[in-house]
């Protein structure tokens, strides 16, 4: 049965936006036909803490969680984040990461060095990884909040979902200013 | 039939609303806060924010005896401060079915303990249902306030983390009609739990649980589930659905109702299986049962009484195999932190320099115990502060007792820190009360309070004037102060620890994610002139995420600070810190 249940994280910092992407995918998934659940710890984590977002559908789901080892796609906002998550991807599953620095705390007081060569170290475990600056795309798309649309974008590229069900979902869960900027990241994102 | 996706609390908001629920009340706790938030969008459902989960409880009560059917949510810990109406409450009964949902936190994931809610369906008398995905959420709330009226007694229905903060995809329903108008009827025999009234009301709850127990075997929300039969499993809520994943083959009993158990019903499905398992998160509660009924059965022999279950670690107690998984790598952690602007900053930083022993309580604040601020010296429940300093100063020295600083933010004092402040006065305990007044309850997400000045449906209100309270209370030494400005800030807390008897502090800037431009507006951002700037990280002492420290590049531990003009709310801390004059506003 696991065989046909697509599994997908995201993840990144609190305040990055990573709850409403995941809730475009959810939406987007059950538009289509899917079953789906989806579970992240909110809470304490919104003070800037790490964030961790499961979503998984397809034709009945019953854990909300995905188990470590048995992701599809890793899709990150931070790439600290991304590299903290890898243990949850399957053998040969794919990263899509934003490529973004936030400091932690102890990188901000100066404590120890923001980690180099991340990149580097995705690539070593998955070569189907697609590093993407989202930031860069989205102010093209006309504002860089909207990174997480572009990469949401990127990520419908490898899923079974078809197009006018994200634009559904875009338009039902973006608030009505950002819905054409939303669309316009979105669709930046499908041409990456 | 419309089909949404809806978190679990959003589906328990929406049973409400379906079951004809006319009044909902909570004090804010995660992971059930949302609960209310969202009942709020159904015109027909009265809600209000309680100032702590017994008056909320109460005010449920009284809407119930009123003859109007009500909701009670709060977290885990919250029922024990409601413990004491609950207890009664399985005595008297209700008129309008009564609901109270309690969203358990297996694995503490914004919590201080772990406690497991079930207990207290089972001391408290009253019936629990457990659902385990929004679907049930809503199902369930619904059913729970036609048990509750069917059997005349509140019913709990618990949640936890996966499900509350989990979402689904759930169908939905018409509000029901037709059900009574409420009105005031008298019943003291029922309703007023004198000694007389009382032993003749227990006897009554107790035959009633047991006749619930009897129906609980027939009634759709306790099924068997036969498949293999050499392995079966009893369990309920969020669990079920490891069960299921890890386990796709086994025979299952899953149970809607986890108190009263359907004892004629775990019989007939321990006999039709071959090795009997009781998967369940946290305490034995369902196990215990089981075993005392003579049957055998393996749970906590193989599933762990600490954190929350997951299918991995279902797939360990199992022995099955895992999927194959990169290693962790090691990274720096990321741990939760006070906003960049936050009031509360300031204080924990002075506190620490002037080397207080402080009591700490629940909120955002709680965050002070993180380095680099590392101010904070205890934390047990909310409203424990003041008391607790009140308890420090008994029995140390009397120059320790000037150290002693209880540290509590304005709704945590209105929700159980006032009874402490009445003792501290009473007693006349010398420590030291900071009152971190930011005008809103923040670490659940910025919920209005007492003395927020506006209720849960956004109604303008009466704020409680907390210096005056402090008044009334008979504190002499109440002293209000702006906590962004580190002067005032060190002096006067330097002061009022200094004397002898019992002080107030109010901090009075509000939190910096209000977002009412009247009560919170940021100000100029901020910039280290770089040629300025000496390196000496005094600015990094307050842990300030809006400030990053940027090496030098040459392998020295030499470096600037920067500030992000993104982050920066303008508050001015870190100016007054730089005695280099390197910081300052930008225009």
């Amino acid at each position: 049965m696991n065989h046909r249940i697509t599994n997908i994280l995201l993840v990144g910092v609190g305040g990055q936006g990573i709850l409403l992407a995941s809730e475009i995918l959810s939406e987007a998934a059950m538009m289509a036909g899917f079953d789906v659940k989806k579970s992240e710890i909110h809470g304490m984590s919104q003070r800037g803490g790490s964030v961790v977002s499961h979503v998984r559908f397809g034709t009945k789901v019953f854990s909300p969680i995905v188990p470590e080892g048995e992701g599809d796609i890793l899709f990150g906002f931070e790439l600290m984040e991304t590299v903290r998550s890898l243990p949850f991807l399957k053998h040969g599953g794919t990263v899509v990461a934003n490529d973004l620095h936030i400091s932690p705390p102890s990188v901000l007081i100066g404590q120890e060095p923001y980690p180099d060569g991340l990149a580097e170290r995705i690539r070593a475990r998955f070569s189907d990884f697609l590093l993407v600056d989202g930031q860069k795309i989205a102010t093209d798309a006309g504002n860089v909040r909207a990174a997480n649309t572009v990469l949401l974008g990127v990520v419908s590229k490898r899923l079974s979902i078809p197009q006018e069900m994200w634009m559904e979902a875009l338009e039902k869960m973006v608030p009505g200013k950002a819905v054409d900027v939303n669309k316009r990241a979105f669709l930046m994102g499908q041409e990456f | 039939m419309k089909r949404t996706i809806l978190s679990g609390n959003e589906a328990i908001a929406r049973g409400a609303y379906e079951a004809g629920c006319l009044v909902a009340c909570a004090y804010p706790g995660t992971p059930s806060t949302e609960i209310l938030e969202n009942a709020l969008q159904y015109t027909e459902i009265n809600s209000s924010w309680a100032p702590n989960e017994k008056v909320a409880l109460e005010v449920a009560i009284g809407a119930s005896f009123g003859g109007g059917r009500a909701l009670c949510t709060m977290k885990h810990v919250g029922v024990n401060v409601a413990a004491d109406p609950l207890f009664t409450l399985s005595y008297t009964g209700v008129r309008g079915g009564l609901l109270l949902v309690v969203a358990d936190d297996p694995e503490m994931h914004s919590s201080q303990n772990e406690q497991d809610s079930r207990n207290y369906a089972k001391f408290a008398k009253v019936p629990m249902l457990e659902p385990s995905d929004s679907q049930e959420c809503k199902e369930f709330t619904r059913l729970a306030f036609e048990l509750s009226e069917q059997y005349d007694t509140p019913v709990m229905l618990r949640s936890s983390t996966r499900i509350s903060h989990g979402k689904s995809v759930v169908e939905l329903g018409e509000r029901v009609t037709g059900l009574p108008q409420p009105r005031l009827e008298k019943n003291p025999a029922k309703l007023v739990m004198l000694p007389g009234n009382a032993r003749v009301r227990h006897p009554v709850v107790e035959q009633s649980l047991i006749d619930l127990s009897k129906a609980a075997a027939t009634l759709p929300f306790n099924r068997i589930e036969l498949r293999d039969t050499t392995i079966g499993v009893i369990t309920a809520g969020i669990c079920y659905q490891y069960v299921r994943e890890v386990l796709p083959n086994a025979s299952t009993l899953k149970l809607g109702l986890v108190h009263p158990l359907p004892f004629d019903l775990i019989r007939e499905f321990a006999a039709q299986v071959d090795t009997l398992y009781v998967i369940e998160e946290l305490d034995p509660f369902i196990e215990d049962q089981v075993k005392a009924m003579g049957i055998s059965a393996i749970g906590k022999e193989i599933i762990s009484l600490c954190g929350e279950l997951t299918p991995g670690r279902l797939r360990s107690a199992f022995k099955l195999p895992q999927a194959e998984a990169a290693p962790a790598e090691t990274l720096p952690g990321r741990p939760p932190n006070m906003c960049p602007g936050c009031p509360h900053r300031g204080v924990f930083y002075t506190l620490k320099q002037l080397n207080a022993y402080i009591t700490g309580d629940i909120g955002c604040y709680t965050l002070g115990f993180m380095p680099p601020l590392s101010a904070m010296d205890t934390c047990v429940c909310m409203g424990a502060s003041i008391g607790m300093a009140t308890g420090v100063t008994k029995v140390v020295s009397d120059q320790e007792k000037k150290k002693v600083v209880a540290v509590i933010g304005d709704s945590t004092f209105l929700h159980t820190g006032l009874n402490g402040l009445m003792d501290m006065v009473y007693n006349n305990s010398p420590a030291t009360v900071i009152i971190l007044d930011n005008s809103i309850t923040a670490m659940t997400g910025r919920q209005d309070n007492p003395a927020s000045g506006f209720t849960l449906m956004d109604d303008p209100t009466h704020a409680i004037n907390l210096p005056l309270l402090c008044k009334a209370l008979g504190v002499k030494n109440i002293r209000v102060i702006n906590p962004l400005d580190l002067e005032e800030t060190r002096r006067v807390i330097a002061e009022e620890m200094e004397r002898f008897e019992p002080s107030v502090i109010i901090t009075n800037k509000p939190c910096v994610l209000i977002n009412r431009a009247d009560i919170f507006q940021k100000g100029p951002v901020y910039a280290v002139d770089s040629g300025t700037c000496s390196g000496c990280r005094a600015c990094l002492k307050i842990g300030c995420p809006a400030i990053e420290w940027v090496p030098a590049g040459d392998g020295s531990k030499k470096g600037k600070a920067r500030i992000d003009p993104l982050l920066c709310t303008g508050c001015d801390v870190c100016r007054q810190l730089c005695t280099f004059t390197a910081i300052g506003s930008v225009k």
